[in-house]
């Protein structure tokens, strides 16, 4: 049986106070978009951009990233992963992104992450937002933005629900 | 989902739902090659060797544009100047190539089942890229990504296919990919070069363009192939633009926002007037760009299979 870790509201606050942090580290919106990677982190990024525009009063960019083409399994997998719709937003040559994820584990999905965004240009900075830090990491890569830490065995396995796949707000661990 | 097999031989193989994987999947490449930098390293490390059997420039550029475009090292063997001129078999070729480390083959040759010859007898995964009459699988699955991005469907879809249907594996490959999707398949061409049997196939069979024409949503024309038509299944091609060539006049019986298509290499003036060839409703050229999405798609998920 799967155990709640946050509820609807819980991901609301967290959230929030993300959005918060964005701001205040970089010093408002100028400059600044989000880069979901697909598909969870996605929807958190367009969640994050609709919290910026009610404290910021600003509209910010909002793209989406797959990381399909640039997985490091590719060799091992046994089933080639969906490839899903890439739209950046805007030039990102000299811009701060942001990228946004669910879950942070291994570190290898953000650094396939790393590698597609490069091949867009050249960013000003790169910033890691993820609603859950797992533990685990097989690679130097560390969130900037965590919503919540959560200690984890290898085995256990965390699922972000979210409504825009038509399911109700919450994340489990089993 | 993923593809049922390691290869890629035709069209008469594949479900509905693998072709749709293709194209979905294409998309996303299709992206790809919008971008700047307009390379992923998805199949790094791996390597494709191109046999072309025979000429081709189109096929084998967008094969090989594909395949640098994932990242794989790319091998062209060009058989004139290869062993092949001193009578190695085809299936001794293979072999080496394999032994050179080739996991994707990429064939085009005059026999209709080489492919599948080659298939058998070799672990790579064996891409046909045309064999003899019988099927240029790439070559269907980039119309229909074609097909589906301009009108936004195939199922339901009036297509007319027109020309020298008897000698041609486009058509073949086509007709098979569009009857699994429910489309209905209008033939059109002199009855010299439709095979007799081809309504067996789900097919309509038209002899003049006025009325086979008539509502179709895309106009598929085809090359009328030169180094065939010693044996006089016209009287000339003068003959052949007069009854079956696309003219505006023509254009105008289908539907209002029909598409025209041609695999190329056109034959201007024969099977297709130059005004129309360059129009608007044209999408020759972007049915080039497009195959090169829909290939890379094609090596993407074959290596899926081998895993």
């Amino acid at each position: 049986m799967p155990k709640e870790l946050l509820n609807k509201q819980d991901i609301d606050r967290v959230l929030a106070r993300m959005a918060h942090e964005i701001l205040e580290r970089n010093k408002g919106t100028g400059n600044l978009c989000l880069v979901g990677i697909q598909r969870g982190g996605v929807h958190l990024a367009k969640r994050l951009s609709k919290k910026i525009k009610e404290i910021e009063g600003k509209d910010i960019l909002v793209g989406s990233l797959d990381i399909a083409f640039y997985r490091d399994d590719l060799n091992i997998r046994k089933e080639q992963p969906t490839v899903r719709k890439t739209e950046v937003p805007c030039e990102i040559t000299d811009q701060k992104v942001v990228l946004v994820d669910d879950v942070l584990f291994t570190g290898r999905s953000i650094r396939a992450a790393l590698d597609a965004l490069m091949d867009f240009g050249r960013p000003a900075c790169i910033q890691l937002a993820v609603l859950i830090d797992r533990g685990h990491r097989q690679l130097p890569i560390k969130a900037d933005f965590v919503g919540k830490n959560i200690p984890t065995a290898i085995n256990e396995n965390v699922e972000v629900n979210l409504e825009e796949e038509g399911l109700e707000d919450k994340v489990t661990i089993e | 989902m993923k593809l049922a097999s390691k290869d890629l031989l035709g069209i008469k193989e594949l479900t509905k739902d693998e072709i749709t994987l293709v194209l979905d999947t294409a998309s996303g490449f299709k992206d790809v090659l919008k971008r700047d930098i307009k390379k992923v390293p998805a199949l790094r490390g791996k390597t494709a060797v191109n046999l072309f059997f025979e000429p081709s420039t189109r096929t084998k550029t967008s094969f090989e544009l594909a395949e640098k475009r994932l990242s794989l090292d790319v091998l062209n063997l060009a058989v004139t100047t290869s062993s092949v001129v001193k009578g190695e078999s085809l299936i001794d070729t293979a072999l080496n190539v394999q032994a050179l480390g080739a996991d994707f083959m990429i064939i085009r040759h005059s026999s209709s089942g080489a492919a599948h010859l080659l298939s058998k007898n070799v672990n790579a995964s064996v891409i046909n890229a045309g064999d003899g009459v019988n099927e240029h699988p790439t070559q269907a699955l980039l119309d229909a990504f074609t097909i589906k991005e301009k009108l936004g469907r195939i199922e339901g879809l009036k297509v007319a296919i027109v020309g020298d249907i008897l000698h041609s594996r486009v058509a073949k490959s086509n007709i098979y990919l569009l009857t699994k999707f429910g489309v209905e398949v209008r033939i059109i061409g002199p009855p010299t070069l439709i095979p007799q049997e081809l309504e067996s196939h789900g097919v309509k069979v038209f002899h003049d363009m006025e009325t086979g024409l008539r509502d179709v949503e895309v106009v598929m024309m085809l090359r009328i192939q030169m180094e065939r038509q010693g044996k006089g299944f016209f009287p000339s091609t003068l003959e052949y633009f007069r009854y079956w060539g696309l003219t505006a006049e023509r254009l105008s019986i289908a539907d209002k926002d029909a598409i025209v298509m041609h695999p190329g290499p056109m034959n201007r003036g024969i099977e297709i007037a130059s005004e129309i060839a360059d129009g608007p409703r044209s999408v020759i050229l972007e049915q080039v760009t497009n195959g090169i999405a829909v290939r890379m798609a094609v090596l993407y998920l074959l290596a899926g299979v081998r895993g």
